[in-house]
């Protein structure tokens, strides 16, 4: 029975960090056949946290990052190759070079890219830049060195707040421009958003909330500022455009798949559903593209963007793809991200956003050491640590156990009157880019779910 | 012996050489309160619950019995204080040993380990017999902390009385008066305490190259630490520095000749020396218990009630085998996989001298296996030394041939 899981033909689609620990998996377990791993990166996978943090600090060359094997593959690699799409019924994955690579079971780990500038000739202009590969960051990094007088960071999430630290630790001046009302509010809800406000602002960035911009300029080609929503205007050589990510599913657009702007849904196990919500059983998905349901997080469909669950959900793939039934695991992993910048150690175990309210438990902001505690309705969702990431385990293990909010009394370095305030997260539903689903047909073999773009 | 309590029997040196018994019988229990009101707790998923729990104290004065609230000349430790000041005093002492400030440190005393160790191996030559602990788990890692702290090796054979009078002081094992022993501990940490001070005041007026000179001159945005905390700090550094190692290097050599297929493969298999170091971190961690824990409100551990302020026992070496969290725990596997032992503890108070201590103990142990001959153990078990707490033969004595042509 478990004879036909070991062998035959698998192809990952992805060839970065969830697709090299699946692989590594399905050889660890046992997987004996033809493995093909597709890249369209002419790179062999590579570790991306370094890249907005030591890279552009000049520590470490951009090309060192790259992601040590754990073990032998055996496969065979197609870098630098786009898949173009995926033909579920010949069970084939159609390459950009016009080869068919025919498949027994198919892992998706495609992953994300950066969020263009919208207006693409402003993109085009020489200085305007995004980091999310190699060679992104390396391009950036080189323009660091080469000392530009002002950068303008647009957008202060995650990736956008460590660009402006690297860039502060350069002694570069730095602009910040964020939509939101302070910094990491979209990840982390309006406590920290506050905190990191002011620390950026002491660090000495120019930060302005509230904002966008709303056209790049120009001159010759080459960028000379911006102009923002406030009617402000921003002289600076270099623009870094970190406005998030997104996934990669446009090559699986008539596959039938579940895959749309918001990522490729799955069940616990990684079982790719098609349109319908029927699973398949020979397609995967893991990391960055795959959206699936947590149960700690009433089920939601989750699609996470964290080095841990790239790996985490990689294996479990790995393990379900070469695995009968009985002996599949779902993906349960509590997710967890970490960051640094400004000199501070950020460390995040739950879902922040899943959440009503918040206390500091441990800490306090003065310190700049803190434990950030999330519920919901009345319960342990998420905690955040500032330089002290090594009290998370705890906070993790009542995330798991549904443990009431606000945790109880009793931490050597709680403050004296902690107090609940609103978490102050986004609301999910105006994050929404994706289209709208609507049902045609009236017969039952005619019925259909289509994907209406917005306008 | 059936009237004894568990932590009795558990601390009583006729069971030193082999506790795991004992603990398999408190894991059974689960969480064991003792006739003096002290809770045992040794099972793998309840001990890793508490050392990540911030309600539990590690500053002794907040446990309700009368002898918790001692005074003394000396502030405590960081190992045997909280969050805040724990976290304050910790960093300023990892400012000159670790990253992100000094990355390097541990790794530029490679070179240097293994010069050490070539050189006591080499005074091995031409011996039948060796005791391991004299010859060369002992000096190794006094010979390194000197070197990385700075104190004149010269001079370690007086730091050698006083650490030993502050890890009896540790134990609470019957007999000898309880006391007596916590004046003696005193009075060693004060007098250690002074030498290192004095140490220091020096290196303060003549800088060298080592961790001490560091400590005194390079400020971080918090400034550096008072001459008490420097005193209490160095003590706790020079003392946790080597004693630990010297068992580390010891039980794992103990444990190689006890499973002669393991030391063959090891052989063989040099690049498995890392994975068995952490084998042997979890099947005879020196560190076999956290003695001094207390909860800061009631707690609920595995189903019983431990109250505020009642002396907890973490039994790290008993959670390390238990069947729950590993695999045939007590089967030691040098390529064993999925191993987060205890053996530097977890948490805040996670072992300090962790990269230190494997770095030394895989240099030493792979060229004691690159030089000894035949090693045979001459006394199985060998004689314990008393703590039960840093647990460890006192010597291990080794029959053996120098393996002819490895050295040079």
């Amino acid at each position: 029975m478990s004879g036909e899981f070991k062998s035959g033909r698998i192809v990952i689609v992805g060839a970065s960090l969830a697709g090299l620990r699946a692989a590594e998996t399905l050889r660890e377990e046992g997987f004996t056949g033809e493995l093909t791993l597709v890249g369209d990166e002419p790179h062999p996978p590579y570790d991306r946290p370094p890249l907005s943090k030591q890279v552009l600090l000049g520590r470490v060359p951009a090309a060192d990052v790259g992601l040590p094997a754990r073990r032998p593959v055996d496969a065979r690699w197609k870098l630098g190759v786009r898949a173009s799409g995926l033909d579920p019924a010949a069970k084939e994955v159609l390459l950009a070079d016009g080869e068919r690579l025919p498949f027994d079971r198919l892992l998706i780990t495609t992953g994300t890219r950066a969020r263009p500038w919208p207006h693409p000739e402003e993109a085009r202009l020489d200085g305007v830049l995004t980091v999310r590969t190699v060679d992104d960051a390396s391009r950036l990094a080189e323009r660091l060195d080469a000392g530009p007088r002002r950068v303008l960071v647009i957008g202060a999430g995650f990736t956008g707040s460590e660009i402006a630290s690297a860039c502060r630790e350069r002694g570069l001046a730095v602009t910040v421009a964020e939509r939101g009302p302070a910094p990491l509010v979209g990840a982390l809800g309006g406590t920290l958003g506050s905190f990191a406000a002011r620390l950026q602002r002491a660090h000495g960035v120019d930060l302005r909330c509230g904002v966008t911009v709303t056209s790049l300029l120009g001159s010759n080609g080459r960028l000379t500022g911006a102009e923002l929503s406030d009617g402000s205007r921003i002289d600076a050589e270099v623009a870094v455009v970190a406005l998030g990510a997104v996934r990669n599913t446009e090559w699986l657009d008539g596959s039938g798949l579940a895959a749309g702007p918001r990522g490729v849904a799955c069940d616990a196990g990684c079982r790719a559903f098609n349109m319908y919500g029927i699973v398949t059983d020979d397609v995967f998905v893991a990391g960055d593209v795959a959206r699936f349901p947590h149960p700690l997080f009433d089920y939601q469909m989750l699609a996470l963007e964290h080095w841990g669950n790239a790996v985490e959900q990689a294996e479990v793939a790995a393990h379900n793809m070469v695995n009968p039934g009985p002996l599949r695991r779902p993906h349960l992993a509590v997710p967890a991200f970490w960051s640094s910048q400004f000199g501070l150690n950020i460390k995040s175990v739950g879902v922040p956003t899943f959440s009503d309210q918040v206390t500091i438990a441990q800490g306090s902001v003065e310190e700049r050491r803190l434990v950030v505690v999330y519920g919901y309705r009345g319960r342990i969702t998420a905690a955040v640590s500032v330089n002290r990431a090594k009290w998370l385990e705890h906070y993790l293990r009542l995330i798991e156990t549904a443990a009431p909010f606000p945790p109880e009394p009793g931490a050597a370095d709680r403050p004296a009157e902690p107090r609940v305030v609103a978490s102050d997260v986004p609301d999910p539903k105006v994050l929404s880019h994706g289209p709208t689903v609507a049902l045609t047909g009236h017969l039952p073999d005619r019925r259909l779910a289509v994907l209406r773009p917005m306008t | 012996m059936s009237t004894e309590t568990l932590l009795e029997r558990i601390n009583a040196y006729e069971n030193r050489a082999d506790p795991y018994p004992l603990y398999a019988e408190l894991r059974e229990h689960g969480v064991a309160q003792q006739n003096d009101g002290s809770y045992l707790v040794g099972t793998y998923h309840e001990i890793a619950a508490l050392l990540h729990d911030p309600r539990i104290s590690s500053d002794v004065r907040h446990r309700s019995t009368p002898d918790a609230a001692r005074p003394d000349a000396l502030p405590p430790s960081f190992i045997a204080l909280d969050d805040p000041q724990h976290d304050r005093l910790r960093r300023l002492a990892m400012r000159p040993f670790g990253p992100p400030h000094s990355p390097g440190r541990v790794d530029a005393l490679h070179e240097d380990i293994v010069e050490i160790a070539r050189e006591l191996t080499d005074g091995l030559r031409d011996r039948d017999r060796i005791d391991l602990v004299d010859d060369f788990a002992y000096p190794l890692p006094v010979t390194v902390i000197c070197r990385l702290l700075g104190v004149p090796h010269e001079d370690m054979s007086e730091l050698r009385g006083w650490t030993n009078t502050i890890i009896a002081s540790l134990d609470h094992s019957p007999g000898d008066d309880p006391q007596e022993k916590q004046r003696a501990g005193m009075a060693a940490r004060m007098a250690m305490g002074a030498y290192l001070g004095d140490l220091a005041d020096r290196r303060r007026a003549n800088p060298a190259d080592d961790m001490i000179s560091a400590l005194v001159h390079d400020d971080g945005p918090e400034g550096r630490l008072d001459k008490p905390e420097l005193m209490t700090t160095l003590t706790l550094l020079t003392i946790a520095g080597h004693e630990t190692t010297v068992n580390l290097i010891t039980n794992g050599m103990l444990t190689l000749l006890r499973h002669p297929e393991a030391l063959e493969r090891l052989r063989r298999e040099p690049e498995l020396m890392p994975s068995a170091v952490e084998e042997l971190l979890r099947y005879e961690p020196p560190v076999q218990m956290l003695p001094q824990r207390t909860p800061l409100t009631d707690i609920e551990v595995g189903g019983v009630t431990i109250p505020q302020g009642a002396p907890l026992f973490l039994m790290l070496a008993s959670g390390n085998r238990d069947p729950l969290r590993f695999e045939d725990p007590d089967h030691f596997d040098p390529a064993r996989r999925d191993n987060r032992h205890f053996g530097f503890g977890s948490g805040v108070h996670s072992c300090f001298g962790a990269p230190l201590a494997r770095v030394e103990t895989q240099v030493a142990l792979a060229e004691l296996l690159r030089r000894l001959d035949g090693p045979r153990l001459v006394e199985d078990p060998p004689p314990y030394r008393h703590s039960p707490i840093l647990r460890g033969p006192r010597h291990l004595p080794i029959a053996t041939g120098v393996r002819a042509g490895a050295g040079a």
